[in-house]
């Protein structure tokens, strides 16, 4: 990797689609929603689902990383707080499934603003310790909370529920499309931004911040809402995720999440739309299965070759 | 016995006490942090995880060839600290032409590794060190009871880092450091071999961890999460007292590790996010950190 990830700008096609790029992109997509349709007859579908949940987080911060330029350390605070408060609205409040979900993606839409504001006070490396340090904070939030069951910090036997009040999710095919259907939104969601002039503004900034500030654009701003989004379907894949394991814990706040997230996102792809989704399946599975620094060899391959 | 603000003086200089003992933690690997990040320009993510191999040298020396305290102190640092040298060598040195952040994520990678390693050797649970023969026991002070080691720990760590301060601000090794920091090129046409120079600061750098991690050994226990769990409170006091100065470091991770003690005292559940809010703070009034210059 010596050269920086952001080649397809340089090249003149990236800056004007051609249709053959255009047209591989669709035909990939294709063949990733018909792979993920057919997946479910052959493995099991829980593990499918929480792997889409996780190549969502994985979109939702390569959103970031890849078309920004700003690593954030600290997305499990919004993927793991996001999945507390829609299981504590599914258990609690007793909210429908698309409500919690809802109230998940809120929380991380919330707490990216609070979070994103601060953070985009520096660059570089201190952004990554910002955002770290303040998802290491709300990490000890969640322990001591009392609705996240203080030191145990689980919230154990949500309900799925129906889908608005007629669609029952115990049964597993529907949740399945349901997560299929959140999944997919997420996904074309985050390639409309990119596509998006929008999204233009984002990788000028991640190219060269000083000439976008040149050129006018109110930076920070830009990287505010890139944030706020990023954060937003983290959390939308937190608390979906809540809903389909019927329990939400420690682990999805906790750092070495944020860790994994950025493992994922490395081994998929920096900055590459397909990349992130289709890692998760085999990440988050050898890691764990496997001891984690079987994920910790995986980087420093990564960033050799 | 007597009370202050209402609270027992005993509770508080107790919390005081181990305040010191954090902050000594903090300043030792926040220092570390500063002096590679000064010269490496690579944030070292397995700055804990070194710090936590410090201690395991430490108890594998004790357990397999009988050597103590002591000796562990001088030779789990070197250990260490050529572990260092052999890692900046064989992967830190092609990074530096690249974007920070890639020094961040190698660095993430190798605590990982290190850490999965320890966890595979040694499982999850803390292994107990003990205290030297020569630091058991304590002091009464009339007002506490202040434990040997733990002052040990506290003069040691100030030594420490006063002596490193005076070494990069005072010294001649310290003006060539400080200069291959400004302008390594210009360093190097002076007949200077800087980078060997940076393969040593690192090796120190991380030398100073191992420091810290045989210090903590007998007060905490040696587990292989050791690291983790503090290097992130340190990445918060290194942002507040910026990366720019030694002194800085040094007297934010002294402060900071008092303050946390006393928020134990007067608030006990905001303790262990006190740090945190105030990095929050100190990032919306002073973003460069209370010692840093703005980059």
């Amino acid at each position: 990797m010596e050269q920086r990830v952001s080649d397809p700008l340089d090249t003149p096609q990236a800056a004007k689609p051609s249709l053959l790029r255009r047209q591989s992109e669709t035909i990939a997509f294709v063949v990733m929603v018909a792979a993920l349709v057919i997946a479910p007859f052959f493995t099991y579908p829980l593990f499918l689902m929480q792997a889409m949940c996780f190549a969502l987080f994985a979109c939702a911060f390569n959103l970031l990383i890849g078309y920004v330029g700003l690593l954030s350390f600290g997305h499990a605070l919004y993927f793991g707080w996001g999945s507390y408060l829609s299981a504590y609205a599914a258990k609690s409040w007793g909210l429908s499934p698309e409500l919690a979900i809802v109230v998940g993606t809120a929380t991380g839409a919330l707490l990216g603003l609070l979070a994103g504001s601060l953070a985009i006070r520096r660059q570089g490396i201190y952004f990554a310790m910002i955002t770290l340090a303040l998802a290491q904070m709300m990490f000890f939030f969640a322990l001591q909370a009392k609705f996240t069951g203080g030191e145990d910090g689980i919230i154990q036997g949500v309900t799925r529920g129906h889908l608005f009040g007629l669609i029952d999710l115990k049964n597993e095919a529907n949740m399945y499309i349901v997560v299929l259907a959140i999944f997919l939104a997420g996904f074309t969601f985050i390639y409309r931004i990119i596509h998006s002039p929008f999204g233009e503004v984002l990788k000028a900034i991640r190219e060269n911040e000083q000439r976008a500030i040149s050129l006018g654009y109110k930076t920070d701003r830009y990287k505010l809402v890139a944030f706020v989004l990023s954060a937003t379907l983290a959390g939308c894949a937190g608390a979906t995720k809540a809903i389909v394991v019927q329990l939400a814990s420690l682990t999805d706040v906790n750092w070495p999440m944020s860790g994994e997230v950025v493992l994922m996102t490395l081994v998929g792809g920096l900055g590459t739309i397909f990349g992130p989704s289709s890692a998760p399946s085999s990440s988050w599975r050898c890691s764990t299965n496997s001891p984690p620094w079987a994920s910790g060899c995986w980087l420093s391959k990564e960033l050799f070759s | 016995m007597f009370e202050i603000f209402g609270i027992p003086s005993n509770a508080l200089f107790g919390q005081l006490l181990i305040g010191l003992i954090n902050g000594s933690f903090y300043a030792l690997l926040s220092l570390g942090l500063a002096v590679i990040f000064g010269m490496l320009n690579i944030i070292n993510f397995s700055h804990g995880a070194q710090y936590m191999l410090g201690a395991f040298v430490a108890y594998l020396i004790l357990q397999y060839s009988g050597l103590g305290y002591w000796p562990a102190l001088v030779i789990a640092p070197i250990v260490v600290g050529i572990s260092g040298v052999i890692v900046e060598r064989l992967f830190l040195q092609w990074l530096y032409k690249l974007d920070h952040l890639y020094g961040l994520l190698l660095t993430f990678g190798l605590a990982l590794i290190i850490e999965g390693i320890a966890r595979n050797f040694f499982g999850s649970a803390g292994l107990p060190y003990t205290v030297p023969e020569s630091l058991r026991g304590g002091q009464n002070l009339g007002f506490m009871f202040l434990p040997n080691y733990r002052a040990w720990v506290i003069v040691a760590s100030l030594t420490i880092c006063f002596g490193t301060w005076f070494v990069i601000e005072r010294t001649r090794l310290g003006a060539y450091l400080r200069a291959a920091t400004e302008n390594p090129t210009l360093v190097r046409a002076f007949g200077i071999n800087v980078p060997r120079m940076i393969t040593l600061t690192y090796g120190f750098g991380v030398a100073l961890a191992a420091v810290a991690g045989v210090m903590a050994a007998p007060i905490y226990n040696v587990s292989p999460q050791m690291g983790s769990e503090l290097i992130i409170v340190v990445f918060a006091v290194v942002v507040i007292g910026g990366m720019g100065s030694i002194l800085g470091a040094i007297v934010t991770g002294f402060g900071l590790g008092v303050i946390e003690g006393l928020t134990k005292v007067f608030f006990p559940e905001a303790s262990n996010t006190v740090i945190f809010v105030i990095m929050a703070i100190v990032l919306l009034v002073r973003p460069a950190g209370l010692f840093g210059r703005r980059a």
